[in-house]
């Protein structure tokens, strides 16, 4: 693989992600808006219910806004990676797959430039939330916002790992819808986003244990611990792992000679 | 130099064998013409030989490189246009073919030079900023041939690339394309099911429920089987067996 070859070509990728990002409004639209009700409704209503104590990395109590804030930023992470995974499910049935798939380039190399260049094109979205949730009074210090940009792309790169994966295994449309809600909400809720462990644990011990062991808490608090300036180690370390694993997986599900295709075709 | 050559080319889903010890190769600068009725195996010979998944047992070489052992290199020789339409629908033509540069490792001038070259040699260079969503499925075809032709390939593989498109518009494909096999020399594999596509100076490649039935020159075809037409020829090879 020549260098310069690979760096065009990731080029390439990413700049067909952003264009196609910025023409599909109605999803960038969602996206944006997606967390805003989150905070805007459920947040509000939750404050008077849900008293939080003093939770790391917090170093005072917080309005359950503050807390919920950064596990929303992970929710757009998580609605995006899901999303990316289904277009690729969508552009494997429609065939474009094979045009990426068909680069004089190592296909573990085509993988991964089409997964960083997703969570690239996702994170604008995720600052521009921070920015507006300024207006509820989520004021996280402004050097951690910059803090937190390594967290959501290591998280994000995880999650988007996890879709790979998923995308690699589910050879229909059909089967992905039913994926997603499998997914997708237990993921969200049986995690550190809306609440606390110790809140989980009030609420039921294996609930609270299965928040503990979802990598999507790791990501949370990755992203929680960077934005108030703190650095959450074994988090960060799960989010690793992670991301490591999914990706072999997904590699060994696009493999030529071992992937689901080469089984089942999925075409005439 | 062979352009592509299959060796014993055997693939199943499961317990299904789609395609049996299919061996044939397609000479430098050659048009060959792979006909099959539906369900032949063509479309999976085509996700072989473009090295979407591996064959289960046999060889494919492209001009030399083995698509097993160095599959970059054999990619790096061919052109595809597949039999689904693979353009994004929300880009413009122009994207599209920056898009395929870009994998293939073109620089930025050279892309913008050769993408207009390559549309306007199909004819499609007017339409080139607006989105593919807005072009007939004969001009999304032609920018498709386009896009394959970026890189320079030696070798052009076509998947029936005419199928859902009008009389005049399958035409101007067949016409673009042997134009292409001509001028430039490029070796052309074009699988179909449509018999008036072959020519008889074209080299055929029969294959049927996964079997190769007959491989030479099309001209030649309809004198061995001692029949009258090319057509009676088709339907001696795909009816037995």
């Amino acid at each position: 693989m020549k260098r310069r070859h690979a760096l065009r070509a990731l080029t390439g990728i990413l700049r067909r992600e952003m264009l196609r990002t910025l023409r599909q409004r109605g999803r960038l639209l969602s996206a944006i808006i997606r967390p805003l009700v989150w905070l805007a409704i459920f947040a509000a209503g939750f404050r008077s219910v849900l008293g939080l104590s003093i939770t790391p990395p917090y170093q005072t109590y917080v309005l359950y806004e503050v807390y919920v804030v950064p596990g929303l930023a992970a929710m757009m992470l998580l609605f995006h990676a899901m999303a990316s995974s289904l277009a690729m499910v969508y552009d494997r049935e429609m065939g474009s797959m094979r045009l990426l798939l068909t680069a004089p380039l190592p296909r573990w190399y085509l993988l991964a430039a089409r997964l960083l260049a997703s969570v690239i094109v996702s994170l604008p979205l995720v600052y521009l939330f921070l920015l507006i949730a300024r207006y509820w009074d989520v004021r996280p210090p402004v050097l951690g916002y910059l803090a937190m940009f390594p967290a959501l792309v290591l998280s994000g790169l995880m999650l988007g790992a996890f879709g790979l994966l998923v995308s690699s295994i589910s050879t229909q449309m059909e089967n992905f819808a039913g994926v997603m809600n499998f997914v997708i909400f237990p993921t969200f809720f049986a995690s550190t986003a809306l609440y606390p462990i110790w809140r989980l644990a009030e609420a039921g011990p294996v609930l609270a244990m299965i928040a503990a062991w979802n990598p999507f808490s790791s990501a949370v608090e990755l992203i929680r611990f960077a934005l108030y300036l703190r650095f959450d180690p074994v988090s960060a370390l799960v989010v690793l792992a992670c991301l490591v694993g999914f990706f072999l997986a997904a590699v060994v599900g696009y493999d030529p000679g071992r992937g689901l295709w080469s089984r089942r075709g999925g075409e005439g | 130099m062979k352009a592509l050559s299959l060796e014993g080319l055997g693939h199943s889903f499961g317990q299904r064998r789609v395609l049996e010890a299919v061996s044939f190769s397609v000479a430098e600068g050659r048009m060959c013409i792979l006909l099959g009725r539906n369900g032949a195996g063509k479309t999976t010979l085509f996700s072989l030989v473009t090295g979407l998944y591996h064959a289960r047992s046999g060889q494919i070489d492209v001009f030399g490189h083995s698509m097993r052992a160095d599959p970059a290199a054999a990619l790096a020789q061919m052109g595809v246009v597949f039999q689904q339409q693979t353009l994004d629908l929300d880009l413009t033509a122009a994207e599209n073919l920056r898009y395929h540069g870009a994998l293939h490792g073109l620089a930025a001038g050279i892309c913008e030079t050769r993408l207009r070259e390559e549309l306007e040699r199909l004819e499609v260079l007017d339409r080139c900023d607006e989105p593919v969503r807005s072009l007939s499925g004969g001009q999304r075809r032609r920018v498709e041939i386009a896009r394959a032709l970026m890189h320079r390939p030696r070798i052009l593989l076509l998947d029936e690339p005419t199928t859902g498109l009008d009389v005049p518009g399958r035409r101007a494909i067949e016409q673009h394309v042997r134009a292409l096999c001509r001028e430039r020399g490029i070796a052309v594999l074009w699988a179909t099911h449509f018999l008036e596509e072959v020519s008889a100076d074209d080299d055929l490649v029969v294959l049927h429920k996964g079997r190769l039935r007959w491989a030479g020159g099309a001209g030649r075809v309809a004198a061995d089987l001692a029949v009258a037409s090319m057509a009676d020829a088709f339907d001696v090879l795909t009816e037995a067996a």
